[in-house]
């Protein structure tokens, strides 16, 4: 096969995933040429992928519970609540930082526990049991923040979290420098994990993507993170809000596709019967899909929180519905068992790049709205078109 | 006019690669109850479903008369609006609504453009009555009895005047005293002149009841038996039931090496809470290493309850009884113990619980045993790989990948990727339920092989069949189950199509 026709095939494949990252960078060269280049600037990108954060995070834990064919709409005020007792826990109980992250996480993750036992044990619908909790925390917000109004944090080191940016060591050109060395060693960390993952299919006598078509493929994801980072450097580099994002995405990519975790999830979500009857602990799963929903909207309170500097009232108020969005743009299907992380982080991306080139045009709220919809009925019209074509 | 109500002419139907029916012809006398009997899949409800209209005209050739007239029904409601009445085997009422409003469901009585539930309620309680069911009218279907439905199905089935009246195994889920009730309702039914078709598996009923008997055979008439001619009784209907030549495509096994007994159950119950019966009585049952089991029966006769209720219990039943594997007892609390004990069960519904439609032939294979390719739960992903090429190529799967998705393969390619994942678990007992449903002639023959090898290897086989000639050709020993129980168990020698129809519709 020429390379042109390996190509083909590769995207004919894979359409949908690839789909969604030429739907991104299409989105993204349309703003950058209706704004005359001011999307794509180094202060543009950076808030835009800050601003993108706490939902991004929503949206990894959301497409995992999507998968397992359940919802979760109490993360929203979930995030809310547990952003306002860090913020009680820093400012009026004095606990350090180091103490409130860690704790804040860890009762995020028993509440999304509750959640799991009432849905799987008990067998409440997900629907109505995280509805209850949404009002419940709703409530459980109003209620720690009725006293003091909005609570205004004041340690720097929590506050970084959704504002500060990694230390740059020394500028070079204008550029940041640390930034650019995290880069350089995403690319080799890529590089070499592409080139060892190709070498042992080899070893094993499987058949692997033609050299030609493999170092293309490098070239043109190298060149994609280089020039991100690049974009990034011109500003104040990299913010602590991305590399958390990028954490956890690698943490549950990892988990969801090379873990017997990970293949517990989807097999459940696919055909819960015959996972059971394959010795798969059904409850089980349920419980470890909500726990870490719930961690992950803890995290996702703190970096709003952080990011705000302050605890709102009315913190949370939507993100759940945001982050369903997200994961929908990012290709999970209601009916189970497919949908990847990677993809819901896209989606947020997408989402995020949306709202901030609409708001550098000037695009009124109310326009918005019905575009970001249009955009949501779109990816997944596109969708359930390509999985009829494929099935 | 014509003494029968109903004639049924050379009617064939067709679904890809299976021929349901051919030339079958069927008529029905005005005023009689007729019974139509034969094996799973003789083609019973097949042809049911043409009388009704669930398949349209066209859909098969052909001709139905009924009244005289040749009909041609395009859906449901043109049968109905001719007088057919159809009860199917599961029934189709809403538990949560009353009786009064599942009787007139779809048939809604109504002033004006609103329902009129005053008249409704007058006569649903004059059908009530003609059914014999003392019930008011204003009782939620749910708090009724299986048998008493089954009267409220007949009840809705009258007030929409029906002249013929079809019931497809209507004792099949009854005790005896509801079923003995049923069959007095008929028969009051069919002195006012309703005629019936009765499918019923139970011979004894059929006996009981029927002014001729019908046969069915891999969709054919075999023969009409009347009762008024002395021509019915339980001998002639069996043998015309099972007739067929078993067809060699069995393979042999060179030498068999039965060896020590490595599963035992005694006393095994399960009691169903849901359906509120036990659905396994009493069963005793061993089996030897190296050996098949063959398990015979009709459908719902407890024999995929029994092999779930060993294979850790996914359904809760209740259990009691004493289960020993290798002489050890054992409890079983979840398919993963059993898995771990050395058991897997290739189920019945392949495409309902037991393969990941959506995913890859490598990643089913992998399922139930992802230790296999895992170390401290990270997966070796060229290990799956490598273990999916092994399976497929031992049992001859047909792909072009080992990334085809399963939900595209075909049947018996489908059945080898459910068989692949199960081998990979390495059981010492395998329970296959029903492994030739729906696959070609070929495929079966390869499963069939597959069988064998396992067996040479020391591994045990439980098979629960409803082909007859998969039981006798593939099994070492029977045991035929009938309503939960064992009712008997044969050697091969004693086995034959006649005794095992014969315990199975006890």
């Amino acid at each position: 096969m020429n390379f042109f026709g390996e190509a083909k095939a590769l995207v004919k494949a894979n359409i949908r995933d690839y789909g969604m990252y030429i739907a991104l960078i299409f989105i993204m060269l349309t703003f950058t040429i209706m704004t005359n280049g001011l999307f794509m600037s180094s202060r543009n990108i950076s808030n835009l992928l800050d601003s993108a954060g706490y939902i991004a995070v929503l949206a990894v834990g959301m497409t995992l519970v999507i998968v397992i064919r359940h919802i979760d709409l109490s993360v929203g005020f979930l995030a809310g609540f547990l952003g306002a007792i860090a913020a009680i826990f820093l400012t009026q109980m004095g606990v350090s930082v180091w103490i409130t992250i860690p704790a804040i996480l860890i009762l995020g993750a028993l509440i999304g526990l509750v959640n799991g036992v009432l849905i799987a044990k008990i067998g409440i619908p997900a629907f109505v049991a995280t509805l209850a909790g949404m009002l419940i925390f709703r409530g459980a917000l109003l209620q720690v923040t009725e006293k003091t109004g909005t609570i205004i944090i004041k340690d720097d080191q929590f506050n970084a979290i959704g504002n500060g940016f990694i230390p740059s060591i020394m500028q070079i050109n204008g550029l940041h420098l640390l930034t650019l060395l995290v880069g350089l060693v995403g690319i080799l960390l890529f590089v070499y994990n592409e080139i060892s993952t190709r070498r042992n299919k080899m070893t094993y006598g499987f058949e692997v993507m033609s050299s030609g078509l493999f170092s293309a493929k490098l070239v043109l994801i190298s060149a994609i993170i280089g020039y991100i980072t690049w974009i990034l450097a011109g500003y104040n580099g990299l913010s602590w809000t991305v590399i958390i994002m990028i954490i956890v995405v690698v943490i549950y990519h990892f988990l969801t596709t090379k873990t017997v975790l990970g293949r517990h999830i989807y097999a459940v979500g696919s055909n819960p019967e015959a996972a059971h009857l394959s010795g798969i602990n059904v409850q089980k799963i349920t419980y470890i899909v909500f726990g870490s929903m719930g961690m992950l909207a803890a995290l996702s309170g703190i970096l709003f929180t952080s990011r705000l500097q302050s605890a709102t009232t009315t913190a949370g108020t939507l993100f759940e519905l945001d982050a369903i969005a997200a994961a929908y743009v990012g290709g999970v299907s209601s009916a189970g068992g497919v949908g990847k992380v990677t993809g819901a982080v896209i989606g947020a991306i997408v989402m995020a790049c949306l709202s901030s080139g609409m708001n550098l045009l000037g695009v009124g709220i109310s326009y918005q709205y019905m575009i970001r919809g249009g955009v949501l009925a779109g990816a997944v019209i596109f969708d359930v078109m390509t999985r009829k074509q494929r099935a | 006019m014509s003494e029968y109500i109903l004639e049924m002419n050379n009617i064939s139907k067709e679904f890809p690669g299976v021929k349901a029916l051919s030339n079958v012809n069927f008529k029905v006398k005005k005023g009689e109850i007729h019974c139509l009997v034969g094996e799973n899949g003789a083609g019973k409800s097949t042809l049911m479903k043409v009388l009704s209209g669930v398949y349209p005209y066209g859909n098969y050739t052909g001709d139905i008369v009924y009244e005289g007239k040749v009909q041609q029904f395009n859906e449901i409601s043109d049968s109905v609006k001719v007088g057919i009445g159809i009860i199917y085997q599961e029934l189709a009422l809403f538990p949560d609504l009353t009786v009064y409003e599942n009787i007139f469901a779809g048939n809604e009585q109504k002033k004006g453009p609103f329902v009129d539930w005053n008249k409704t309620i007058v006569q649903a309680t004059e059908l009530l009555q003609k059914v014999k069911l003392r019930v008011t009218p204003e009782t939620l279907i749910k708090e009724l009895g299986v048998g008493k439905q089954q009267l409220v199905e007949i009840a809705k089935a009258l007030s929409k005047d029906v002249n013929l009246l079809i019931l497809d195994e209507p004792t099949a889920a009854l005790n005896e005293d509801d079923s003995e009730n049923l069959l007095v309702l008929l028969k009051e039914l069919k002195e006012q002149g309703i005629s019936c078709i009765m499918i019923s598996h139970k011979l004894k009923e059929v006996i009981n009841i029927a002014d001729k008997v019908t046969v069915l055979r891999d969709g054919q008439t075999i023969c009409t038996l009347d009762a008024s001619e002395g021509e019915v009784s339980e001998n002639v209907i069996i043998k015309n039931m099972v007739g067929r030549d078993i067809e060699d495509i069995y393979p042999k096994r060179p030498d068999k090496k039965i060896g020590e007994t490595i599963l035992e159950l005694s006393d095994w119950t399960a009691y169903d809470s849901q359906l509120g019966r036990n659905v396994v009585k009493n069963v005793k049952l061993e089996v030897k290493k190296g050996e098949i089991i063959g398990i015979a029966g009709l459908m719902g006769s407890g024999r995929t309850e029994l092999a779930l209720s060993i294979f850790g219990n996914p359904k809760n039943y209740k259990i009691q009884g004493n289960m020993k594997m290798f002489g050890e007892k054992k409890v079983l609390k979840h398919t993963s113990e059993a898995i771990k004990a050395g058991i897997a069960y290739v189920t019945e519904d392949r495409k309902g619980d037991g393969l990941f439609l959506l995913q890859d032939i490598k990643s089913n294979v992998s399922a139930a045993h992802l230790k296999g390719i895992s170390t401290k739960g990270i997966l070796n992903l060229n290990e799956e790989v490598k273990v999916g090429t092994t399976y497929k190529d031992s049992l001859y799967i047909k792909a072009s990948s080992l990334e085809q998705i399963v939900g595209k393969l075909s049947g018996g390619n489908q059945q080898k990727v459910s068989l692949g994942k199960w081998l990979f678990t390495g059981p010492k007992i395998l329970i296959l339920d029903e492994p030739t449903r729906g696959i070609d002639v070929g495929a079966k023959f390869e499963i069939y092989t597959i069988m064998n090898e396992l067996i040479n290897e020391g591994m045990s086989i439980i098979m629960i069949s409803s082909e007859l000639g998969e039981v006798l050709g593939m099994s070492d020993r029977v045991y035929v189950m009938a309503e939960g129980s064992v009712k008997g168990e044969l050697t091969m020698e004693e086995a034959t199509q006649e005794t095992i129809m014969e315990l199975a519709t006890q």
